[in-house]
């Protein structure tokens, strides 16, 4: 009986200087972390304030750090695949043997969907849903704070595979058989189930909160029609996590019985069915990319409103073609696999049902041009993500209804023209509208605008390298170059990938700016200083609060009479038609306790990960029962909640005068 | 606005370097067809993308903060005609792309026969790891990583796999089609003119996936037959023992022939993959899927 | 959790319609949230329906579910399932009344009812695999025993809560979070029998038939 399972030393690979390079790294710069932030005494300060904390502004910008963290190392994958390709051509093998140039793509993908563009996009909407809904907090607070660190978990089971073990070598799909214990018999794949599933179930309690806080807690006179766009953008990315995340979690599950226990859902033998966990794949694969769009168009739909000095063009337009996409998504996935050899009538009916969903984004993007059109636009760092998207975008869904023709998909399906596609759709739609959203909305998180030139370096960098990255990957790609191919015979690809990967140095550049733009901004915080709460005077009510915001959000909840909320309230006070409020009285509030609940629960899901994926069977069952007797810690506290002194809330109030206190 | 005529340029000089290989440079009916559609759908998008780009960064430019002259108009909100515009646009470009969608789909499916004088020759393909086994089963020989076909003459091919998903795919000749373990897909290709084209598996396998395509040559009827005679003089038989041995994993596998195939192999290789182990069994397949050892 | 708050000088006389009211009171909220977790859990047992749609046919030369199934056994653990959400209704009556014995009857009548369910169930996987019908014999069999597992955890997991729920109430007493929880339960329970219906269908009534 071996207590530790399949695990031993020689799952640690001692003989791979890059990856023992790159973990030794990243174990030193926790270690620093955690060395700096005890010996300055900020562990309680941390502990108190931002780890236990059910503050859905907090929990947002834990969501957005855990991003632009795994940002960083998705990255460096990419940079390493570049590398790799624009170097092994002809007979050359390049620096990364297939092993750990498998990992490499299948890590890339899987950490920048799931552990980037996710809690990014959550991230942003933890933040700022609340706000403009007007409310105090999301439905579920403490919920919100076991979702946060459940998607940590699975972020940290994930980075553990890079030291101990293996990662997937299957590709961030995971496709059965290759997927199955017969074909990938290490611990790669068992580490890409578990942190998936141990981070879905985070996501999916997300979406059941958000839609919750949507539909059921809006500020008194916050009809659905009054919403701003991109809280419905929210609305109807959750309905699809509520929607979607179960098919996954089922699928993984089926796939781990596989794994486990010899089930034979999708093995080649005893009458599994492989091409089933391709279509329950999908079912979530597809909506999942308008999971993270959607949201990124509501950051593209308040930023140009804002910046345009005017309202949306169309809101009703916007939220049609927003709910049209979110029920449509949900029908289209086929077309992730024309090649199957489905019958004509399929690919026909899935074909023309895909380019449907390009006539309410077509939509979407004419509304923002003529929100622009009689406006007075500031070109801010965020308006030029937003045009960049844009002009970017359009291109990139044209090579999407490309690929929703099944002949052409045919001749293009899993080449570099597939991967050049869908970052031509996910960089510009996702990647560019949450830097929107982290520049638009930094000053309401911490109080200080970020630097404007550095910002727009970043942008330019990111611009220009995205098309140098790209473009020569459609050539490729219509070149008859598949994707990951480890090393290629075909010498006349290598021109264009050594131009690709010297459109990553400019993105790098790019990365490299917006870390600038983070210091300086923190530098000069004070000359950067926001007191008004409405940096680019704003429309909607996030920015009637102080920033930052206090635990509270509002003192007392406004009064919503219109779209735009807030901007009709500064219009009406302008116009003197109102009388500022009368002092009215402060009352105590209640706001939910703080609870390590979700931190330790995520320290068990940690444990009971690793165990399950090394076969250490009583380390599992000791995680399980330690998540289950915090459960019933947390069921049986006492105390729920804490009140805020009406006196503490006066105070805060006379300290923030220059908010329009209405 | 540079960043987008370079985008634009780097997709002319796609259009242009893509011609010279790959599925731009078609050989076949159905290649060439497949590219008809791809640049019909591109052309019919691109004269509606590209207005709406120009548009975007005229409008962003032309109402920019600081030109006095632009018309402030802050409470443009609502259009009814617009509206109608910016749904009817999007909604008539993929009515046509739809339609373009719709006839391509049927006309092209992968199955369907070509329509010639000539009579199809068969292939079968299975899909190894990594490797590619092609079975002639009318000619009775079969060859690994070399594809060899008469032009002019519509080739039949019924594909599976022996574990692993793979993708057949000559991007010259047309479409790709998936091969899976316990099932056959069919596709019809035929190539018009002779050559020496690139055959790859388009979906990820594996350890040695990179290294498994294969040459297809296509060559007069005559010299088809020349080399139909030739396989058949030398090169072992393929049967259940030597395909068990062909099947355990390898990597960049030099193209060779077999003079004979077992009858009904492929059958065989279908029916067997992962059905339960019978002993006596002469077809044993079931442990000749591959299995990958542990590193 | 702070988000009822009395807004006290909203004019009663207007007009507001229901989506401009304001936040809704605790309850409604956490019910609300509840139903969307049953929905997506819902959504998860549709995929193992389907998985099992897709493989009831893929026996593999093993057996089928004509040559498996005991319909006995299966319509006294329908029986107990059904009765028991009946006595878990009472309880919600109870509860209501705040009559705290006849809570603790009924809930134990549902607790055993329940884990009368689970008991044949576990007897009828026992002696499925005693006959050589494991889940790794067919994939019928893998998505046999993984939807009707499925079920069986929830039910697991609903005796435990239902367990847990009361010492809270002996504990707790009934006070506003209590009841909210109580009220969750009871949703799920109901649930629960809604899917073993749509279960008892799909997977024995027809499955028999194949």
């Amino acid at each position: 009986m071996n207590l530790l399972g399949k695990l031993t030393w020689s799952a640690i690979p001692f003989d791979q200087p890059i990856i023992m390079g790159a973990s030794g790294g990243m174990i030193l710069g926790i270690l620093a972390v955690v060395a700096w932030v005890t010996l300055k005494g900020y562990v309680p300060y941390l502990w108190n304030e931002w780890l236990t904390s059910v503050d859905h502004k907090r929990i947002g910008v834990m969501y957005i750090v855990l991003a632009l963290l795994m940002l960083l190392r998705g990255f460096s994958d990419a940079i390493m695949m570049r590398a790799q390709q624009a170097v092994a051509a002809g007979g050359a093998q390049g620096y990364l043997p297939p092993e750990h140039f498998d990992q490499i793509f299948s890590a890339h993908g899987t950490i920048m969907i799931f552990f980037v563009a996710m809690p990014f996009i959550i991230g942003l909407m933890n933040f700022v849903v609340p706000l403009q809904l007007g409310i105090r907090d999301v439905a579920f607070p403490t919920l919100n704070s076991v979702s946060l660190w459940l998607t940590a978990s699975g972020i940290l089971l994930t980075n553990i595979s890079l030291v101990v073990g293996e990662f997937a070598k299957t590709g961030w799909v995971a496709y059965p058989p290759l997927s199955e214990l017969q074909f990938s018999p290490g611990v790669g794949v068992d580490y890409y189930l578990w942190s998936l599933q141990i981070s879905g179930v985070g996501t999916l309690l997300t979406g059941i909160n958000f839609v919750t806080t949507i539909l059921k807690t809006r500020a008194p006179g916050m009809g659905y029609m009054r919403m701003p766009v991109f809280c419905w953008t929210a609305l109807a990315s959750n309905l699809m996590i509520v929607a979607v995340f179960p098919i996954l979690t089922a699928t993984f599950a089926m796939l781990l019985l596989d794994r486990y226990l010899g089930f034979h859902f999708f093995s080649v033998d005893a009458g599994g069915n492989a091409m089933m966990y391709v279509n329950l794949f999908w079912m979530w694969g597809h909506p999942e990319v308008y999971i993270l769009v959607l949201p990124a168009f509501g950051v593209y739909s308040e930023v140009s409103a804002t910046f345009s000095g005017k309202p949306l063009f169309g809101y009703r337009s916007m939220v049609a073609a927003t709910m049209v996409i979110c029920v449509l998504s949900m029908m289209v996935w086929l077309h992730h696999f024309f090649t199957m050899g489905a019958s004509a009538s399929v690919n026909a009916v899935f074909g023309v049902a895909s380019m449907i969903i390009g006539v309410p984004t077509g939509v979407k993007i004419f509304n923002w041009l003529f929100t622009m059109y009689g406006g007075r636009v500031r070109f801010t760092v965020p308006v030029l993500w937003a045009i960049g998207f844009m002009v970017t975008f359009v291109l990139g869904g044209l090579t999407g209804v490309l690929l929703a023709v099944p002949p052409v998909d045919w001749q293009v399906h899993n080449s570099l023209f597939l991967v050049a596609h869908f970052h031509h759709v996910i960089i510009p739609g996702v990647v560019f509208g949450v830097f929107a959203g982290y520049m638009y909305w930094f000053p309401k998180a911490f109080g200080f605008t970020l630097d404007e030139s550095w910002g727009r370096r970043a942008f330019w960098c990111w611009f220009i390298g995205f098309h140098v990255s790209f473009m020569p990957l459609y050539v490729v790609g219509l070149m008859g170059m598949t994707r990951r191919l480890q090393h290629y015979d075909v010498v006349s690809w290598q021109p264009w990938l050594i131009v690709a990967a010297a459109g990553v140095v400019i993105i790098f550049a790019g990365v490299i700016c917006q870390i600038m733009q983070f210091a300086v901004s923190i530098r000069h915080r004070e000359q950067l200083r926001d007191v008004t709460g409405d940096p680019w005077n704003g429309r909607t009510l996030e920015w009637s609060t102080a920033s930052p915001p206090p635990a509270w959000n509002f003192a007392f909840l406004p009064r919503v009479a219109g779209r735009d909320a807030y901007w009709i309230q500064k219009t009406l006070a302008r116009a003197k038609q109102v009388q500022p409020a009368p002092r009215r009285k402060y009352e105590p509030i209640e706001v939910p306790k703080n609870t390590p609940t979700g931190f330790v629960n995520a320290f068990f899901a940690v444990v009971t990960g690793f165990a399950l994926i090394w076969h250490i069977w009583w380390m599992a069952a000791l995680g399980a029962v330690g998540g289950f007797v915090t459960f019933l810690v947390f069921a049986f506290r006492e105390e729920e909640e804490v009140e805020i002194p009406a006196e503490t809330i006066a105070r805060f109030d006379r300290a923030h005068p220059a908010e329009v206190a209405l | 606005m540079r960043c987008v005529v370079l985008a634009l340029a780097l997709i002319c000089a796609a259009m242009v370097g893509g011609c010279s290989e790959g599925v731009l440079d078609p050989k076949g009916p159905i290649a060439s067809a497949e590219r008809l559609i791809m640049l019909n759908s591109l052309g019919i998008m691109l004269a509606i993308v590209i207005p709406t780009i120009l548009a975007t960064l005229g409008t962003a430019f032309w109402f920019r903060a600081s030109n006095t002259r632009a018309r402030y108009m802050p409470d443009f909100a609502y259009s009814g005609r617009l509206e109608l515009l910016v749904w009817s646009i999007p909604i008539m470009t993929v009515i046509l792309v739809g339609g373009v969608t719709w006839i391509g789909s049927y006309d092209l499916d992968p199955p369907k026969p070509i329509a010639s004088a000539e009579k199809p020759v068969r292939v079968q393909v299975v899909a190894l790891d990594w490797k590619w086994l092609f079975i002639y089963p009318d000619h009775g020989i079969a060859a690994v990583n070399q594809l060899t076909i008469p032009v002019d003459t519509p080739i039949s091919f019924e594909l599976t796999s022996s574990g692993v998903m793979n993708s057949f795919f000559v991007p010259q000749l047309g479409g790709q089609i998936y091969t899976m373990a316990g099932m056959v897909t069919r596709l019809y290709l035929k190539a018009d003119h002779p050559g020496t084209y690139r055959g790859i598996s388009a979906n990820y396998s594996g350890a040695g996936f990179s290294d498994m395509y294969f040459k297809v040559d296509a060559v007069p009827a005559e010299k088809f037959a020349q080399w139909v005679a030739a396989t058949r003089t030398n090169g072992s038989v393929l049967d259940a023992q030597s395909y068990a041995a062909l099947a355990k994993p390898s990597q960049a596998v030099t193209p060779f022939t077999y003079r004979a195939v077992a009858p009904d192999l492929f059958n065989g290789i279908l029916s067997n993959v992962g059905s339960v182990v019978q002993s006596g069994d002469p077809l044993c397949f079931a442990s000749v899927v591959s299995q990958r050892a542990e590193k | 959790m702070s988000l009822a708050v009395a807004v006290s000088d909203v004019n009663e006389d207007a007009f507001v319609p229901a989506s401009e009211a304001g936040p809704a009171p605790k309850r409604i909220v956490v019910a609300f949230g509840f139903w969307v977790f049953l929905l997506s859990d819902i959504v998860m047992f549709s995929v193992l329906f389907a998985a099992y749609a897709v493989l009831v046919r893929a026996t593999a030369g093993g057996p089928s579910g004509a040559q498996l199934f005991n319909q006995v056994s299966v319509a006294v653990q329908t029986a107990c399932l059904l009765i028991s959400s009946y006595t878990c209704g009472m309880m919600s009556l109870a509860v209501s009344a705040r009559q705290r014995f006849n809570t603790y009857i009924f809930a134990l009548v549902t607790f055993v009812l329940g884990a009368a369910f689970l008991y044949l169930e576990v007897h009828e996987f026992a002696s499925m695999i005693a006959r050589g019908a494991a889940p790794q014999r067919s994939a019928f069999l893998s998505a046999f025993f993984t939807v009707v597992g499925c079920h069986g955890l929830h039910v697991t997991a609903g005796l435990i809560w239902l367990a847990v729920m009361m010492a809270q109430v002996a504990f707790k007493g009934f006070r506003p979070s209590v009841d909210r929880r109580l009220l969750c339960f009871a949703l799920f329970w109901h649930a629960l029998d809604i899917i073993w219906v749509w279960l008892f269908t799909a997977v024995y009534l027809m499955g028999i038939r194949l």
